[in-house]
C-alpha cells in the first residue's frame, strides 16, 4: 500500500535516513522500531509530506507522492490519519471541535451529523462525556485517545502513530496498546506505529521493522524478528521488552542474554 | 537550519561570520517574502472562511480599541502642550491646532496605533503560532489536508490590514480631542477657534495618506508576526517561543519606522501629495 524506496534525509550534515526501503502492506500493523533520533518520526513526516526527502520515492496505492503538488497532496492526506506524539490537539477548540475539524473543513455535513460522528468516534476510543472539554482539561492518556478519535474521524485508510505511548504511565500505555489492537481488528485499517517502547511494539505489531543508521536492518513478524541474528536488534529487544512478552527459552534471546 | 548555522558560526573566522550572518538575514527576508506572497495568493483562493476573519477582526479590532484611544488621546495632549510652549515665544501659538491636527492625522495617528498593535497583536500572533508549531498543531493541520497559510495567516493578515486603518480613525480623533482639551484647559485657548483651525487643516488627502499608511503598517505587523511564528523550529520549545515573540515585536517596530520613512518619501516627495 505504501512503499518507501531509497529515501534519504539529511539534517545539518547528519544523514538521518540513508537509503531507507520499507514496504507497508494493506491491513497490517507495522511497528517501526529504532533508537531515539534514528529517523522514525522523520519517516512519518516524509510519508505525510510534512517534510520532503532529499532523494528517494514514496508510493501510495500505486502513485508516486513525494513530488505531488500541495493541492493533490491535501486530497491524499484525507486518506491518512495521524496520532502525534504530543497528540497535537488544537488547544483553542473543544474536544468535539477537534474531532470534527476535518469534517468541518472538507465536507458539507450539518452540525447534527457531525455531532453524531464525534460521539461515535469518541466511543470507539472508550471516551464519553468529554465533548465540551478543552485539551488542557484532559489527562495525557485522554489526550491521546482524543487525538486518535480525531485521526479516525475521516475514516482513513492508514493510521500513523508517532510514539503513541510516550509519556504515559504503564497502565495507560497498556490501555492505548489494547486500543490500537482493537481498532486494527474492528476497522481493518492499515497502521504504522513508530515506537521504541518494546512492550507496545510486541503488543500491537503484525510485522516489525528496525531502523539503524538510517537503514532498515531487520524486518519480519514478531516471532521472526526475535530469531534474527543481529546484535543491535537483539540488544534493543532484550533491554526494552518485558520478560512476560518474550519467550526467554528462545535460543536466540538466550544467546544474546548471555553476552 | 538554526543548528547548522550555529555550528558554522562556531568554526568560522570574523569575515566568514559576517558572511554567514548576512546569508542568514537574507535567507530570512526571502522566507518572509515567500510567506507574504503565499498569503496574497491564498486570500483569493476559495474556500473563504468568513467566521475565522470575523473572530480575528473582533480580537484585533474591538479588544484593542480602548488602548488605542487612550494612547491617541495622551499623544494628542502631549502634542498640544509641547506645541503651545514651542510656538508661544514666536507669537504663533494660534497655530497649535494646525500643529496638532497635521501631526496626528498624517503621522502620529497611524504610527501610535501601529506601535500599540505591534506590541499587542503582532507579539500575540507570534506567540500563538509558534506555540502551535512547537506542539505540532500546525503539522496536524497540514496532515488533515488544511493549508496552514490559508487557515491561520490569511484571517490574521486581513484582520490586521482592515482593523489598523479603522483603529487609526479612532486614535486620530482621540489625539485631536486630547490636544483640544490640553490647550483649552491648560492654556485658555479659545475652543471654537481651535476646532475652526482643525476644520481648515483637515484635508481628505491627508486622511487618505493616514489610511494608506495604517493599512501598510497593518500588513507589516501581521506578516512579521505570522512569519516569526511559523519560522520557529519544532524543537525550539518554550525558549524558542519567547525569543520569537520578542523578535516579532522588535522587527515589527523597526519595519513600521522604515515603512513610514519610505511611505513619506513616496507619498509626499515623489507623488507630491499634501
Amino acid at each position: 500500500m505504501i512503499s518507501v524506496r531509497k529515501v534519504t534525509k539529511n539534517f545539518g550534515g547528519k544523514n538521518v535516513l540513508n537509503g531507507l526501503d520499507l514496504e507497508i502492506q494493506r491491513g497490517e500493523t507495522l511497528v517501526v522500531m529504532g533508537q531515539s533520533g534514528c529517523g522514525k518520526s522523520v519517516l512519518l513526516k516524509i510519508i505525510t509530506g510534512l517534510i520532503a526527502a532529499d532523494s528517494g520515492e514514496i508510493w501510495f496505492d500505486g502513485t508516486e507522492i513525494s513530488n505531488l503538488k500541495s493541492k493533490k497532496m491535501n486530497v491524499l492526506r484525507r486518506k491518512i490519519g495521524m496520532l502525534f506524539q504530543s497528540a497535537a490537539l488544537f488547544d483553542s477548540m473543544t474536544v468535539a471541535e477537534n474531532i470534527a475539524f476535518m469534517l468541518d473543513q472538507h465536507t458539507d455535513l450539518g452540525k447534527q451529523e457531525m455531532h453524531k460522528i464525534v460521539d461515535e468516534k469518541l466511543s470507539l476510543v472508550d471516551l464519553e462525556g468529554v465533548q465540551d472539554l478543552r485539551p488542557a482539561e484532559l489527562s495525557g492518556g485522554m489526550r491521546k485517545r482524543v487525538g486518535l478519535a480525531r485521526a479516525l474521524a475521516f475514516e482513513p485508510e492508514v493510521i500513523l502513530y508517532d510514539e503513541p505511548t510516550t509519556g504515559l504511565d504503564p497502565v495507560t500505555c497498556t490501555e492505548i496498546n489494547q486500543l490500537i489492537s482493537d481498532l486494527h481488528e474492528r476497522l481493518q485499517v492499515t497502521s504504522v506505529v513508530v515506537t521504541h517502547d518494546m512492550h507496545s511494539a510486541f503488543s500491537v505489531a503484525t510485522r516489525m521493522a528496525m531502523i539503524h543508521d538510517g537503514k532498515k536492518i531487520a524486518d519480519g513478524s514478531p516471532d521472526e524478528i526475535i530469531n534474527i541474528d543481529n546484535p543491535i536488534l537483539q540488544q534493543f529487544i532484550l533491554f526494552g521488552a518485558p520478560d512476560q512478552i518474550l519467550n526467554m527459552e528462545n535460543p536466540m534471546l538466550k544467546r544474546y542474554l548471555g553476552r | 537550519m538554526d543548528q547548522q548555522s550555529t555550528t558554522n558560526e562556531a568554526s568560522s573566522g570574523f569575515p566568514d561570520l559576517i558572511k554567514i550572518r548576512l546569508h542568514n538575514v537574507l535567507s530570512e527576508i526571502g522566507q518572509a517574502f515567500t510567506l507574504f506572497f503565499q498569503t496574497l495568493i491564498q486570500i483569493f483562493r476559495p474556500p473563504f472562511q468568513f467566521d475565522l476573519l470575523v473572530k480575528q477582526l473582533l480580537l484585533i479590532g474591538f479588544n484593542s480599541l480602548a488602548v488605542v484611544i487612550v494612547s491617541g488621546f495622551f499623544t494628542g495632549m502631549v502634542l498640544g502642550v509641547q506645541g503651545y510652549i514651542q510656538l508661544k515665544p514666536y507669537a504663533v501659538e494660534g497655530s497649535v491646532a494646525r500643529f496638532v491636527c497635521v501631526s496626528v492625522v498624517k503621522e502620529l495617528g497611524p504610527m501610535i496605533t501601529a506601535f500599540v498593535l505591534a506590541g499587542r497583536i503582532g507579539a500575540s500572533i507570534t506567540a500563538e503560532l509558534s506555540t502551535m508549531k512547537v506542539t505540532e498543531q500546525i503539522d496536524a493541520l497540514e496532515v488533515m489536508g488544511t493549508n496552514p497559510v490559508k487557515y491561520l495567516v490569511v484571517p490574521r493578515f486581513l484582520a490586521c490590514s482592515m482593523m489598523l486603518p479603522t483603529l487609526t480613525i479612532y486614535s486620530t480623533f482621540a489625539g485631536i480631542a486630547g490636544g483640544f482639551i490640553a490647550v483649552v484647559v491648560l492654556f485658555d485657548v479659545n475652543g471654537y477657534f481651535f476646532l475652526l483651525e482643525v476644520q481648515k487643516n483637515l484635508f481628505i488627502g491627508s486622511v487618505l495618506i493616514s489610511l494608506i499608511k495604517a493599512t501598510s503598517f497593518g500588513m507589516a505587523i501581521a506578516a512579521v508576526g505570522c512569519y516569526k511564528g511559523f519560522s520557529i523550529s519544532t524543537a525550539g520549545g518554550a525558549e524558542g517561543v519567547g525569543t520569537a515573540t520578542t523578535g516579532s515585536a522588535v522587527i515589527s517596530l523597526i519595519t513600521i519606522l522604515v515603512l513610514d520613512f519610505v511611505l513619506n518619501h513616496v507619498l509626499f516627495n515623489i507623488l507630491g501629495l499634501v
